[in-house]
Order: C-alpha cells, then sequence, then structure tokens
C-alpha cells in the first residue's frame, strides 16, 4: 500500500517539471517579445497570463489526483 | 473526533469536510454528523455550505451590478460606478477580440463567470478558521449541536462539485449553440472532421469525443485544483500556528505572502475560466 505514496509523488514531481519547463520557455519568449516590441508589452502580459493559467491545469489536475491518492486512497498510510 | 488535543490530520480533515445534508442509508433524511456518515449518503446528499455561500455570492453580483446600473450618471460617476464600469469594459473587450460570432448571451454570461467566480475564489482569502470558528460557536450554543461536528467550508469552488456544475453548464451550452447554429450539420464536425472519408468515422468520431469531454473536464478540474491546492496551502500554514511562538509568527508572514500571491491567482483563475467559456462558445458559433 506504501507504493501509493511513490506514485503520488512520481506524478507530482514530473507534472511539476513540465510545468516549470513551459513557465520558463514562456517567460523567456514573453522578455524577448517585449525586447523587441515594448509597445506591445501589456498585450503580450495579457496573453502570458492566459497561457500560464492554461499550463497550470496540468500540474494541478495532477496535484489534484495525487491528493486524492494520499488522503483516500491509502488514508492510513498518508496521515 | 479526538477529545482532547486535536492532531493536526484531525484539524485539517475537519477543515475539508462539508456541511452535508442527504439520506442516511437507513432512509431517514439529515445532516451528516462525520465524514463517514456523509460518505455513506453517496448520490443523495448536498453540500448545503457550497450551495449557500455560491447563490449567496450569486445574489451579491446581481445585487452590486444592478445598484450600480440603476443609480448610473453620465455626469461626474463614484468610484464605484467607475470600478464596476471598468469590469464591464474589460469583460466587453475580451468578449469582442476572441468571441468570433454574433450572440446576445455570451457577453452577459461571460460578465457573470468572471465576476462569479472571482467572488467565489475571494473567500479563500479570509482566514481559514475565522467563518468556520464562528459557525462552530453558533451551531454549539444557539443549536445546541456538538462542535465537533459542525462543518462549515466557506469557498464554494474548492468543493469540485461547484465548478464541475459550471463546467457541466458551458458544455451543455456548448452541445445547445452547436447544434443551434450548424444545424444537423453539427454531427459532422464529429464524423468528418480530421480526416474527411467516411471510413474514417469511427477514428475520427474516437479522436473528436475524446476532445469534446476533455473541455469540461479540464475546466472544472483547473479551477478546482487551483483553490483546492490554494486552501490546502492555507489550512497547513494555519496549523503552524499551534506549533510555538517562533513557527507561529513565521506562519503568520507566510500567510500573508501566501495570500498576497493568491489574489493573482483568484483573478487568474476567474479569468481563464471566462476566456475559455468565450473560446468553446465561439468554437461552436462558426459555420465553416
Amino acid at each position: 500500500m506504501e507504493l501509493v505514496i511513490i506514485a503520488a509523488a512520481i506524478m507530482l514531481s514530473s507534472a511539476a517539471i513540465g510545468a516549470a519547463l513551459g513557465m520558463g520557455l514562456l517567460g523567456g519568449k514573453l522578455i524577448e517579445g517585449t525586447a523587441r516590441q515594448p509597445e506591445l508589452a501589456p498585450m503580450l502580459q495579457g496573453k502570458m497570463f492566459l497561457l500560464a493559467g492554461l499550463i497550470d491545469a496540468i500540474p494541478i489536475i495532477g496535484v489534484g489526483i495525487s491528493m486524492y491518492l494520499i488522503f483516500v486512497v491509502a488514508p492510513g498510510v498518508g496521515a | 473526533m479526538a477529545g482532547g488535543t486535536q492532531t493536526t490530520t484531525d484539524y485539517i480533515q475537519h477543515h475539508l469536510q462539508n456541511w452535508v445534508y442527504g439520506r442516511h442509508p437507513d432512509g431517514t433524511w439529515g445532516f451528516a454528523h462525520s465524514s463517514q456518515e456523509a460518505a455513506e449518503m453517496g448520490f443523495w446528499a448536498i453540500h448545503v455550505d457550497s450551495m449557500a455561500w455560491s447563490i449567496g455570492l450569486g445574489l451579491v453580483f446581481c445585487w452590486l451590478f444592478r445598484k450600480a446600473a440603476s443609480k448610473a450618471t453620465a455626469g461626474v460617476p463614484g468610484g464605484f460606478q467607475n470600478a464596476i464600469e471598468y469590469i464591464v469594459e474589460f469583460v466587453g473587450g475580451t468578449v469582442k477580440d476572441s468571441f468570433h460570432g454574433h450572440s446576445k448571451l455570451v457577453g452577459p454570461l461571460a460578465l457573470t463567470v468572471f465576476v462569479w467566480v472571482f467572488l467565489m475564489n475571494l473567500m479563500d482569502l479570509i482566514p481559514v478558521d475565522l467563518i468556520p470558528y464562528a459557525a462552530q460557536k453558533f451551531g454549539q450554543y444557539a443549536l445546541g449541536m456538538d462542535p465537533h461536528h459542525v462543518y462549515f467550508k466557506i469557498v464554494p469552488t474548492t468543493d469540485v462539485n461547484i465548478p464541475a456544475g459550471m463546467a457541466l453548464g458551458v458544455f451543455a451550452l456548448m452541445i445547445f449553440y452547436g447544434f443551434k447554429v450548424k444545424g444537423p450539420g453539427y454531427v459532422k464536425d464529429f464524423i468528418l472532421h480530421p480526416f474527411n472519408h467516411w471510413a474514417f468515422i469511427p477514428v475520427n468520431l474516437f479522436m473528436e469525443v475524446v476532445g469534446l469531454l476533455a473541455k469540461p473536464f479540464s475546466l472544472a478540474l483547473r479551477l478546482f485544483g487551483n483553490m483546492f491546492a490554494g486552501e490546502m496551502i492555507f489550512i497547513l500554514i494555519a496549523t503552524m500556528y499551534s506549533a510555538g511562538l517562533i513557527l507561529g509568527i513565521f506562519g503568520g508572514f507566510l500567510q500573508l505572502g501566501w495570500a498576497i500571491f493568491h489574489i493573482l491567482i483568484i483573478t487568474l483563475q476567474a479569468f481563464i475560466f471566462m476566456v475559455l467559456t468565450i473560446v468553446y462558445l465561439s468554437m461552436s458559433h462558426e459555420d465553416h
């Protein structure tokens, strides 16, 4: 039953790696775009926040499911 | 519930338990006094606190905007009117540039979704113990209930049913407008879409249906996941207050920092829920 915790940990870490890479690239491209055309900065920032939220979706669903695993599937082990 | 000292897991589980009204396994209707009882109720159970807070905040939204609209002056607008105008113009601008059809419903729907979800998320900034503790005292003295059995969660969006319900609403609108605008041709989008040949119908159908179901699923779980994770962190910080003075003060700064960051998450999740609602409806309005 302890494997559930390892499963949740793997799920969290891989989702976090993916999201971190995505956010890093997104931020880099935002600064690049703003440097190239500063007058577009507000529009770029708006789009960046929207995409940051969308990138956030997958790891947060991963967090949700792994918390479900920890607290519901293996309450004894998790608590 | 542990009588004397309350362990942290009891504290966390107490704060994650909704105030449930439903049908006990033996057929009688009543409030659940523990999470096991609530789980046993299965389908026939309603989360009274989430419903009350979400409907209440919906009414606050309607009352607020109605008050602004009724007192709107063409002259020098007051601060309140400026704020409401800014929100309406912001939402209107977003609708204009991401909705490519003409529909009388999308504008008001986007405004409602944005402000309503924002108000529901805003409840997450209230300190974790403030209102549940007051409800506990009220339940204990006014209603004579056992304080440990008073469950009260004030953030509706941390209850998975509320975001799921809203996402299903958007999903129903998507399908309705798909058929309304494209008529029976809407089905063609699913059968002939990627590969325009009758032999590929099963493949098309499988891929398109998966894509269609992923939309409400991710829409609901994105909002729920962000708010649940935020609430969980607030609860974990709250458990630090019982761990001595130094950790308590450190917990205070942590809560302040996380609350400030959470302000961004709250508005961002409401904005994204709105933008995706608009985009999904605009996709079902497109007529090739």
